[in-house]
């Protein structure tokens, strides 16, 4: 067994540094690396580029980072319901790259797997694919998107073992597999860190070897953005 | 009398056959799971990574860890899976999912769709919308006839930024169910008690019509 854990989000985040690219996880507020953004907070390591679907609200997530001024370039595929984000990208202060949300997942995953590139449909036609090598298979036309280069990848599960392996639940999985291994370390936040041989290898959704750090998550917040609930009859 | 925007979803809704596997956008088509007749068997399939979605939860049952692509609180059907966004949009482009049904700013006679970005206004982004309608077979555009302006969606090319290009099937509006030929927009259904005058002088792209046509069934 390699082991990959460390006890303190501070030892998991040895080495990040101003001007770095990173990956981090999630959909909305659902499944990100809430303790890994406080760190990041903390460290005020500034310049950053952030690969992640959305750029959290205001108050949390993304958002934090974003009203600290240290994240210069997002690469996103939606970025709605953050007010201090808007201001900072209509003032040009914040470069924003929005890209479909099939083709970010599908560049994380090509760096996790060793492509260099995919061809999608996605985007074909549009600004999207403005400067882009494009070519027709079967009579469709694709458009070629490049793998991500990042530094460090930051992913939230939901059980992990100190060898690495991950369990995530429900809707939280999203974006945080296919980061997995797409940048130089990984380095993942779970709620429940077991011994070895506490997890069933056929229940694992990412292997070890594809994870570099993990420590438990001081506290998880879990705020839910849009809370819709049906009256009982 | 044309549609309100839940008769627009009670519409499409007869669009869904037994045994599809079908993606609801955000607005007018999530309305339509509400009208989906129950003795066929339908599942429901969120980008952001489940299958089977089911209703709201109840007060208080409401689990962070699962929710819809509009970030809503959702709770799965017996049968339901989750899944990583890579895979998600795998079934979507790998043309799995039967069925796409969302909104549109936009759509123009030859099929091409806009509903991602206003030039001047923010822009949120795209989201999922450039892969699904990039790769879905049957993609429906639910939408009202004309914008608030009173200008119309239906033109002959679109004016805003493209989403996808040749890519809309159908369309079902307040005022009419429209299918997009290499010809131009073919009515096949006129919202009941609306004419087919009024129907022409609401679309500004190429409207074919061809012999009667019928009011459309609720």
């Amino acid at each position: 067994m390699i082991k990959k854990k460390v006890s303190t989000v501070s030892e998991a985040l040895l080495g990040v540094d101003n001007g770095m690219t990173f990956m981090l996880g999630g959909f909305g507020l659902c499944g990100i690396p809430e303790n890994t953004i406080s760190e990041l907070v903390k460290l005020g390591v500034k310049d950053l580029t952030c690969i992640s679907n959305n750029a959290g609200v205001d108050d949390f997530g993304l958002g934090l980072l974003l009203q600290n001024h240290q994240i210069n370039k997002m690469i996103s595929s939606y970025v709605g319901e953050n007010d201090e984000f808007e201001r900072q990208m209509l003032s040009g202060e914040l470069d924003v790259e929005l890209i479909p949300q099939g083709t970010l997942a599908e560049r994380c995953r090509a760096a996790q797997v060793g492509l260099p590139a995919i061809y999608t449909p996605a985007g074909f036609g549009t600004e999207v694919a403005e400067g882009k090598e494009t070519r027709e298979f079967d009579g469709k036309m694709y458009v070629l998107e490049h793998a991500f280069k990042a530094d460090f990848a930051f992913v939230k599960a939901w059980k992990g073992d100190e060898a690495g392996n991950l369990i995530f639940k429900g809707t939280a999985r999203n974006f945080n597999p296919v980061m997995c291994g797409a940048a130089k370390i990984t380095v993942a936040e779970v709620e429940e860190l077991l011994p070895v041989g506490s997890l069933d290898p056929n229940q694992i959704h990412i292997p070890g070897i594809f994870v570099q750090r993990i420590f438990k998550g001081e506290k998880f917040e879990k705020r839910i953005e849009q809370r819709t609930v049906r009256k009982r009859d | 009398m044309s549609l309100s925007k839940e008769q627009i979803a009670q519409r499409i809704a007869k669009e869904v056959k037994d045994g599809y596997y079908v993606n609801l956008g955000i607005g007018i088509p999530t309305l339509v799971a509400n009208y989906v007749r129950d003795d066929i068997s339908v599942e429901f399939q969120s980008e952001n990574g489940v299958l089977g979605m089911g209703p709201f939860p109840f007060e208080g049952e409401e689990d962070a860890d699962i929710i819809n692509a509009g970030k809503q609180t959702i709770t799965t059907l017996p049968g339901a899976s989750f899944f990583d966004s890579s895979l998600s949009f795998g079934m979507i482009r790998g043309k799995h999912v039967d069925l796409t049904i969302l909104g549109a700013m936009e759509v123009s006679e030859n099929g091409d769709i806009a509903n991602w970005k206003i030039p001047g206004k923010m822009v949120k982004g795209m989201g999922g919308a450039m892969d699904l309608v990039a790769s879905a077979e049957n993609i429906i555009v639910a939408m009202m006839h004309t914008n608030k302006r009173g200008d119309s969606k239906l033109l002959k090319r679109c004016s805003l930024p493209l989403t996808g290009v040749q890519c809309v099937k159908k369309i079902v509006t307040n005022l009419a169910v429209i299918e997009v030929t290499n010809k131009g927009f073919k009515l096949l259904e006129r919202a009941p008690g609306v004419s087919v005058d009024s129907i022409k002088d609401a679309t500004d792209g190429t409207l074919i019509i061809d012999g009667d046509v019928p009011e459309m069934n609720l």
